[in-house]
């Protein structure tokens, strides 16, 4: 089947493929978990049902997404060591204990706490159970802390030295962390979580409010949503641009593939907003163009000069089409999302936000837009960065292991399968439940599980206990 | 060098830990997957995957450290290995894919009567066993390595020594599954646990002998190390403590005492663990690549301790808190199906 492939295309192939799988469910996980905490902490503060009635509906949902989330990262995290050996052996001292960290103080923080908030509600009463709620939510930023770090530092390696083995050691702990990309990073990917988790909450509110416009919880679900899309997509559009410029000092060759400057222009770049890259020539066909203006984005001046690909060695050139193309797509739907808030805000104003059906269409139709936007995002800034593994010193090439083509074609094959075949049920039982509104007395994940079912008290649990013992 | 040799070993002690820690814990849970076909009612299996729903997150977070970890703290060990078991490795992957989300999916289908999900857990688990023995098996076979890169086929896992670890691993999981039942649960259900317990032990004590006949002929070193004097006097109670151990277990399955067997199937783990120690010290890549030429600079492994130091004990706290809170019998709830 991947026939006329290496071994090392097949891998980037099984990279990109087990990562973007992956990369939906924390995206959404980071989000929700802090909107379930939101939503607890309202409840305990405000004593209103429909609170704990919208945490529950949303706690079943997140129960599915975060157990997806953590077998595809199993996954990952073995994926280093089987087909990027290369990679593990020389990068294993810098970023093997960023991951370490990772594991330590964010992995087993939500895991500990996982169980407690699914199904212990009714065990240890309603403020140690906020507070397990918390601890997840708090892991998941943790972990995104840890592990934005290590992908930074592959792109903005700082704070390093290479040893005789050609392996690289760390001389600085906190530049290898804080390295020059990672403050960027992080902000515009925790937003992209609570922007994608938004946005999917909207989307499910809007569906219900075009059924049934009565229904407390889709009200309130609705407006909470709408308003983090206000805030947060005109937030995330600063940062991006702040990330952008970060790009710009330290990997422009990345930003050339983003903006299809193949030539350089000494007085004044355009800002290509669309065309058809052409790799081979080195130009890009059929370009539709605004004068100027890409120079006046990244540097702030109409003439300033920007360099092209064509100061860069063409072995050192990003697959460009995919680079281009991605970024475009990101910034398409981050615009859209932006306009999404800002009509929620006008409707909102008016007093339309529950009856004004084309918001609450538009709101069905962006409910995906995070996902698509962030898978986007990271295709940008990974496929950007190539040649390289570790940005300019070390090559995708150099990084794979000693396997043959046919063994790094079987395994992907096996993941494609059992991907589609797993995952997309996950994501119909979701639909599913998401097609229900959210109804008062919601139940949780527990009282689906008839042996934890409603009505067990730590008295009777301690009853049992005696009884056993 | 004297304190680098001391890090290198501390680390291996912890990886050795978290590894361990992994093995007892979703040993037992991907037993219960195992025993999922003995127990077709579907009463049962929901007091089955409720007794461990809870937990096992945290328990499979366990070979997350032990893969991180040991890419931290021994990366060349990590890149030799994981090409080395590339197949046993994918394949645990995958059933781990299929187990895992099956403790949500299973309450999500709407078809009851045949639930896939059951199989996908029962599967999964036994796949995710199987391949554990057998990666196992093949590290303790050797591997080989030339110029810090794994230089065997694609197939070299697989031998009879490799196939014989994988079920037997598989045997001790079961065996972790049945006595984790026999304390989490009542009636007709514990009774059936009660008989496989017995079956299981006799499994697992068959494959810890023939193992530990079978690993001194692999290579000489390993004979060397357990039958020539004085390290005898140093391996010879490892044997006498499974004896030991074993008598207990055999007693508290006769007299019925539902919480001694799943503490004591946890020693006899430790022991053949110890035992498997005992052999591979102090190879992380037996007989190519020892503890300290597959360790991470001092810093990096300085940098790693103080955050171990300080977090592995409060990782073991909460756990303890989490086990806590879900303590005691899992009751079949009637009414509510």
């Amino acid at each position: 089947m991947f026939d006329g492939f290496g071994a090392v295309e097949l891998a980037r192939a099984q990279f990109a493929f087990t990562m973007s799988f992956h990369i939906v469910f924390p995206a959404f996980s980071i989000g929700l978990a802090s909107y379930l905490a939101v939503l607890e902490a309202l409840w305990l503060w405000t004593g209103r049902a429909v609170f704990l009635d919208l945490f529950k509906y949303w706690l079943k949902i997140f129960a599915i997404a975060f157990g997806m989330g953590v077998v595809s990262g199993i996954v990952m995290s073995y994926q280093f060591g089987t087909n990027w050996s290369a990679f593990a052996d020389k990068t294993g001292p810098v970023i093997g204990p960023l991951m370490a960290y990772e594991v330590l103080t964010a992995f087993f923080l939500e895991a500990g706490f996982l169980g407690v908030m699914l199904f212990g509600l009714e065990r240890v009463g309603p403020r140690l159970h906020f507070t397990a709620t918390l601890m997840v939510a708090v892991g998941t930023l943790i972990s995104a802390f840890w592990i934005l770090s290590a992908n930074s530092w592959m792109q903005t390696p700082a704070g390093y030295a290479v040893n005789a083995d050609g392996q690289f050691v760390a001389v600085d702990w906190l530049k290898v962390i804080f390295n020059p990309s990672f403050p960027y990073r992080l902000v515009h990917m925790v937003l992209a979580a609570y922007l994608t988790t938004a946005f999917v909450v909207g989307g499910v509110g809007a569906f219900h409010l075009l059924r049934d416009r009565q229904v407390a919880g889709t009200r309130v679900m609705f407006s909470m949503a709408m308003w983090m899309a206000a805030l947060v997509a005109p937030l995330q559009i600063l940062a991006g641009d702040a990330h952008g410029l970060n790009t710009l000092e330290h990997q422009p060759a990345k930003v050339m593939a983003m903006e299809g400057h193949y030539q350089s222009h000494p007085d004044g770049a355009p800002l290509i907003l669309f065309g058809l890259p052409n790799q081979a020539a080195g130009r890009v066909d059929g370009a539709i163009e605004i004068p100027k203006l890409s120079s006046l984005i990244l540097k702030h001046k109409l003439d300033a000069p920007l360099a092209g690909l064509d100061t860069v060695p063409r072995a050192d050139w990003p697959p460009v089409p995919i680079t281009f193309w991605s970024f475009r797509i990101m910034v398409g739907l981050g615009f859209l999302m932006m306009a999404t808030g800002l009509l929620s805000l006008w409707a909102r104003w008016r007093g339309t936000l529950f009856h004004w059906r084309f918001l609450h269409r538009l709101a069905v139709a962006m409910a995906p837009a995070g996902f698509v936007a962030v898978l986007a995002g990271w295709i940008t800034t990974e496929t950007g960065r190539q040649p390289f593994t570790v940005y300019g010193v070390l090559r995708t090439l150099e990084s794979a292991s000693p396997l043959a083509a046919p063994a790094v074609g079987s395994s992907l094959l096996a993941f494609v399968i059992v991907y589609f075949a797993v995952f997309s049920v996950g994501v119909v039982y979701i639909l599913r439940l998401m097609a229900q509104p959210p109804h008062p007395g919601e139940r949780g994940p527990a009282s689906d599980m008839p042996a934890r079912a409603a009505g067990i008290t730590p008295a009777a649990a301690i009853a049992a206990e005696g009884s056993a013992s | 060098m004297i304190a680098a040799i001391d890090l290198a070993t501390v680390w291996a002690f912890i990886i050795a830990f978290a590894v361990f820690v992994y093995v007892v814990m979703d040993g037992f849970d991907l037993g219960l997957g195992i025993l999922f076909p003995l127990f077709p009612a579907k009463e049962d299996r929901d007091v089955i995957m409720n007794s461990v729903a809870p937990v096992w997150d945290g328990n499979e977070t366990w070979l997350v450290l032990g893969g991180g970890g040991l890419m931290a703290a021994f990366p060349l060990a990590y890149a030799v290995l994981m090409p080395a078991l590339y197949t046993p490795v994918i394949a645990m992957l995958i059933g781990l894919v299929f187990r895992g989300v099956a403790f949500e999916f299973r309450w999500r289908t709407t078809r009851l009567q045949q639930n896939r999900w059951d199989i996908a857990f029962a599967g999964g688990s036994a796949l995710a066993a199987l391949a554990q023995g057998i990666a196992l098996g093949a590290i303790l076979q050797g591997v080989h390595v030339e110029d810090r890169h794994y230089a065997g086929g694609w197939w070299d896992w697989l031998t009879p020594f490799s196939l014989l670890t994988g079920v037997s691993v598989a045997a001790g999981y079961a065996l972790l599954g049945a006595t984790w039942l026999v304390l989490k649960t009542e009636g007709e259900l514990r009774d059936k646990a009660y008989r496989l317990s017995w079956l299981l032990l006799f499994a697992m004590l068959g494959a810890i002998g023939v193992v530990s006949i079978a690993t001194p002929f692999l290579d000489i070193h390993y004979a060397q190390r357990w039958f020539t004097w004085p390290n005898v006097i140093l391996t010879a109670p490892v044997p006498i403590a499974v004896a030991a151990v074993t008598i207990l277990l055999l007693r508290s399955l006769a007299e019925r005492k539902d919480q001694q067997p799943f503490v004591l199937t946890l020693l006899l783990f430790a022991l053949s663990y110890a035992g498997l120690g005992v052999s591979m010290y102090p190879f992380i890549v037996p007989q190519s690549i020892t503890i300290w030429q597959a360790a991470s600079p001092a810093n990096s492994q300085i940098f790693m301790l103080v955050g171990v130091a300080v977090l592995i004990p409060l990782i073991l706290g909460y756990t303890a808190w989490a086990y806590w809170v879900f303590r005691g019998k899992v009751k079949a709830g009637s009414g509510y199906h």
